[in-house]
């Protein structure tokens, strides 16, 4: 029996990002992510990493910026407010292509707003949050295992892809406890760091920048960029199926919305109603061919998430031209978490 | 025939983007000519910021990253961090250190992170046309202070050398001039000690460089030159404000 651990998911993170051999943390204090940064100040040391409490997110996610164009691991964490603040220099990074991990623990907004979990920062996050148009891997984790495992292939999938990644979490995925398996991180193929800055030594001078002035360069870079994330969409996607082989409507959501949404299909099922879960597991690239094949059988999908409708947008995109989806969220606020029995009424209304 | 002048290996043999009589290409050379006699070429990693010293690549012969507006320290904190072997200077204008940055540079020096500053005040904002800098003195006429700088609604020049010096972090400070060759030997030697504070360990070392902006000051190379003199440097004392080692 492989020993089970009882922590926190933001404590699993912490561990996936170790055991993935990230060793250089940059952050600065926000409710609901403060076990990230508190891990890590007190482990890292031990594995002669390094950590920086920086004077705002500004500066901490820069420290990664840097950090990462010399080719190490290195990764960043905050919440919602913290986000915003961060996404001047994930734009540039997406733009210098510096793999990195940045970890959203989301809260509710807009502005201050709670701390609260909530799915209000989806369109910040796949849509590109910051200036000129890029994209970054998204992954929305809904255990504390998923916690611990998608942070390790966060780290090789930023290498493999030369970009920022975000696991996208929120209050209730980073503050709740479950069991977890820690084991080693998978090995996987990675490509030479050829680009990383070590000083030019004997050879060609390296550059790494975001700004293209040349006859047609920025257009040529874009265009690069737009490769990749093709490339992404091709080969990277994720998503969890749970009885949709029959099912007549298929719910979907991510993260804690999703967790709750599966006690809501359980129940369903234990009434003997024919309902299915398709959770995506990466927001970016999102798994359109899995709704396109779901919607094929299945003509009704209802979204479930915690806010007024983002996801759902690409959900529409995704299925097949005579599919149904319906939508029910709750922007969250204290006291504004959806409850099975409340989803599994929703599920009835529309099935 | 014996070679008494020639071009740092750290640069490269280009041509410049800035103006006649701009004191870049000067000080580009000064900090080139100390990477040479450090022999630091080959593990030095510059930080670029924005403004006119964005092209920082194009001219050094370096290793080289790109950083938004005013986070070079963080940026270059992130990198000695990561690669402590590493020698890491970030090149920063008064825009970009002393008003966007400066959350950045404060805290940087704060921590006594082992890299260099070069800091190039032309009390101007010259890359995106001569607007009104923190560093612009009262009275300056700029593009955004066209009736001149006034105290009372634009607050007063900031003189970050001396700012930073009363910081604990802070190793070695200094302000210099390349304005006439008096002035500019002592910004070679003032340059060449901070590097030497970061060969040997020492912390964070810090560089102010006055220097002129032609073409944003509406003047031709001549003025331009004088004014560092007379009214730059009548308001930003040159001289060594921190040198904890003794160097």
């Amino acid at each position: 029996m492989p020993k089970r651990i009882l922590v926190k998911g933001n404590e699993a993170i912490c561990r996936g990002a170790i055991e993935a051999g990230c060793r250089y943390y940059f952050g600065y204090p926000i409710t609901p992510q403060n076990d990230i940064p508190e891990f890590m100040s007190r482990e890292l040391p031990k594995v002669n990493g390094e950590f920086i409490q920086a004077e705002s997110e500004i500066a901490s996610v820069n420290m990664v910026m840097g950090a990462a164009a010399t080719g190490v691991r290195a990764m960043t964490s905050s919440s919602s407010p913290g986000i915003s603040l961060k996404m001047e220099a994930i734009s540039y990074m997406a733009g210098m292509e510096l793999p990195c991990l940045i970890v959203n623990i989301s809260r509710s907004g807009p502005g201050l707003g709670g701390i609260d979990a909530s799915q209000g920062d989806y369109f910040q996050a796949v849509k590109g949050g910051g200036h000129g148009g890029y994209h970054i891997v998204v992954i929305a984790p809904a255990s504390i295992q998923e916690m611990y495992d998608l942070t390790m292939h966060a780290f090789d999938l930023a290498e493999i892809y030369r970009t920022p990644v975000m696991i996208l979490g929120d209050a209730v995925v980073g503050q709740m406890k479950e069991p977890l398996i820690p084991h080693p991180k998978p090995n996987t193929d990675l490509p030479v760091k050829d680009w990383a800055l070590r000083g030019k030594g004997d050879g060609e001078q390296r550059i790494i920048k975001s700004l293209f002035l040349g006859d047609g360069e920025l257009e040529a870079h874009n265009w690069k960029l737009h490769a990749k994330y093709q490339q992404l969409k091709e080969k990277e996607t994720r998503w969890e199926e749970f009885e949709t082989a029959d099912a007549t409507l298929i719910v979907t959501g991510f993260g804690s919305a999703a967790r709750i949404a599966k006690t809501a299909v359980m129940m369903a099922r234990e009434e003997g109603l024919k309902v299915g879960l398709l959770r995506p597991v990466t927001l970016f690239p999102f798994p359109e061919k899995a709704f396109y094949a779901a919607t094929e059988h299945c003509k009704k999908i209802l979204d479930i998430e915690l806010n007024t409708g983002q996801m759902v947008e690409d959900v529409r995109l995704s299925v097949r031209r005579d599919a149904e989806v319906f939508f029910y969220g709750r922007p969250s606020g204290t006291g504004s978490l959806p409850t099975p029995e409340e989803l599994l009424g929703q599920i009835k209304k529309y099935l | 025939m014996q070679q008494v002048f020639k071009r740092p290996e750290a640069l490269k043999d280009v041509q410049t983007h800035f103006c006649p009589g701009c004191h870049h290409g000067t000080i580009h050379r000064l900090v080139a000519e100390a990477l040479d006699e450090f022999g630091l070429q080959k593990r030095t990693i510059g930080i670029a910021s924005i403004g006119c010293s964005v092209f920082l690549y194009h001219y050094f012969d370096i290793d080289v990253i790109e950083t938004p507006h005013g986070r070079a320290p963080a940026v270059a904190t992130g990198v000695k961090r990561a690669k402590p072997d590493s020698f890491v200077f970030t090149y920063q204008g008064d825009g970009d250190l002393a008003a966007i940055g400066t959350a950045e540079i404060i805290h940087a020096a704060n921590r006594g992170e082992d890299i260099t500053v070069i800091f190039v005040n032309n009390t101007t904002y010259g890359m995106t046309g001569g607007q009104m800098a923190p560093t612009t003195l009262l009275g300056q006429k700029t593009s955004t202070s066209p009736y001149g700088r006034k105290s009372e609604k634009e607050g007063f020049p900031v003189r970050v050398t001396e700012l930073l010096s009363g910081l604990e972090g802070v190793a070695f400070a200094a302000r210099t001039a390349v304005n006439t060759p008096k002035n500019l030997m002592d910004a070679k030697k003032q340059i060449k000690k901070a590097f030497q504070y970061q060969v040997e360990g020492k912390g964070f070392s810090f560089v102010e460089v006055l220097s002129s902006c032609p073409t944003n000051w509406g003047m031709n190379a001549v003025e331009a030159n004088e004014r560092v003199g007379r009214e730059m440097c009548e308001y930003f004392k040159l001289g060594v404000f921190k040198d904890t080692a003794g160097i």
